[in-house]
């Protein structure tokens, strides 16, 4: 299954964007479950050590690691029982992209991964980045639209293709709430978030409170939402 | 000036639909030709700047175009079900239909997605642009292969 990217960047920026997709093949080819080769792959199945892996497989554990921690066991690199870290590598993949593009000088810049966003500076003079968030219940419409500046925005949900989300602690396909959006500032924390919090169902609610510079807006299977109380500041007009 | 580029990766476990959209006036005039869609790798690789329709299934919009609409065809995108290919008709730098050319019909799977999703997806499109958003999060159907030829269109078109 593969992910579409698609970057909004400066016009001068091209060099910089072939580094960038660059990098993005590059963790394709190290980090997907689907290739046999990868590191993920041949880690999952013991025949190297983690040391012999690219070091970059050793962040994204710990990252895995810390995540599944704080939302007490609702992320796991272990979805459906064989190692597959994608959860987190995604918005990890998209967040360092984005970084690569401001480390060459780009201010104000965008990276779309599969509907997961990294947001840099303001879209133009003063414009907010606009985000629209699809309503899973009414496909083709728009629940609402976010805006923000420097932000992330990823979304968990039910995929028509696709794998489901797993909740780890019952091992079947979470079915608590329709979508769940996240906004925070970098998107492999908030992406890897949404998951856990799709996961953690209706309940995602308090966590995510308890969760510093994180918001959630959610639809629920019967159409109801809820949204955590800072997320109105990121409400577009 | 901005534009946006589109990359494909093989097998990150992705999921779910992007449409990414500029939201500003038109700078790039029309044009057939392939320069601006930095993918690579497995998808949209190929070919085809002009229309193709296959016959009795999918019609193509141009035949409708009204005064100041133009027509732009995306790229080939090849999806590992099989090929998608979208056109769109932009009027004033606003995409006004977007019409599915080409698309996988090998399991009775695909032809319910082709019934189902692809309308969706272009109402989502349609839906995106009005609301004047730069992107979709959590789109409900994967549609890489959409996406990938619509991005293509788009990145010539507006």
């Amino acid at each position: 299954m593969g992910t579409v990217v698609s970057f909004d960047v400066p016009d001068w920026a091209d060099q910089v964007l072939s580094r960038a997709v660059a990098w993005l093949h590059w963790v394709d080819a190290r980090f997907s479950p689907y290739r046999d080769d990868s590191d993920v792959s041949r880690f999952g199945r013991g025949s190297v050590t983690l040391a012999e892996c690219v070091p970059e497989l050793a962040e994204v554990l710990a990252a895995c690691a810390d995540v599944a921690a704080l939302s007490g066991g609702y992320f796991t690199t272990r979805p459906g029982g064989r190692f597959d870290p994608s959860g987190y590598v995604k918005g990890w993949a998209i967040e360092r992209a984005a970084a690569m593009l401001t480390a060459a000088g780009s201010a104000e810049h965008s990276v779309n991964g599969g509907g997961d966003i990294q947001c840099v500076g303001d879209h133009g003079p003063g414009q907010p980045w606009r985000v629209g968030i699809a309503d899973p219940l009414r496909p083709g419409s728009l629940a609402l639209v976010v805006a923000g500046r420097d932000f992330a925005v990823a979304t968990s949900g039910v995929a028509e293709r696709g794998p489901h989300i797993i909740n780890p602690h019952t091992g079947q396909p979470a079915t608590g709430l329709a979508s769940i959006t996240m906004v925070g500032a970098t998107l492999a924390a908030t992406d890897a978030y949404a998951t856990a919090a799709f996961a953690m169902g209706p309940a995602a609610r308090d966590w995510v409170q308890s969760l510093d510079g994180y918001e959630a807006f959610a639809i629920s299977p019967g159409g109801g939402t809820w949204q955590t109380g800072g997320f109105r500041a990121y409400l577009a007009c | 000036m901005r534009r946006v580029v589109l990359a494909v990766t093989g097998t990150i476990a992705g999921l779910v639909a992007l449409l990414s959209f500029k939201s500003h006036s038109p700078t790039v005039p029309v044009a057939a030709t392939t320069g601006t869609v930095g993918g690579s790798s497995s998808s949209s690789s190929s070919t085809s700047s002009s229309s193709r329709t296959i016959p009795g299934e999918f019609q193509s919009v141009a035949g409708t175009l009204t005064q100041g609409e133009t027509e732009i065809t995306g790229k080939v995108a090849n999806t590992v079900y099989g090929p998608v290919q979208v056109e769109l008709v932009v009027k004033s730098g606003k995409i006004v239909k977007v019409a599915i050319l080409e698309q996988p019909t090998n399991t009775i799977h695909d032809i319910q997605i082709g019934e189902f999703a692809f309308p969706k997806l272009i109402s989502e499109t349609l839906a995106a642009q009005n609301a004047k958003i730069d992107a979709v999060s959590g789109a409900s159907y994967t549609s890489a292969g959409y996406i990938a030829s619509l991005q293509s269109a788009v990145d010539h078109g507006l």
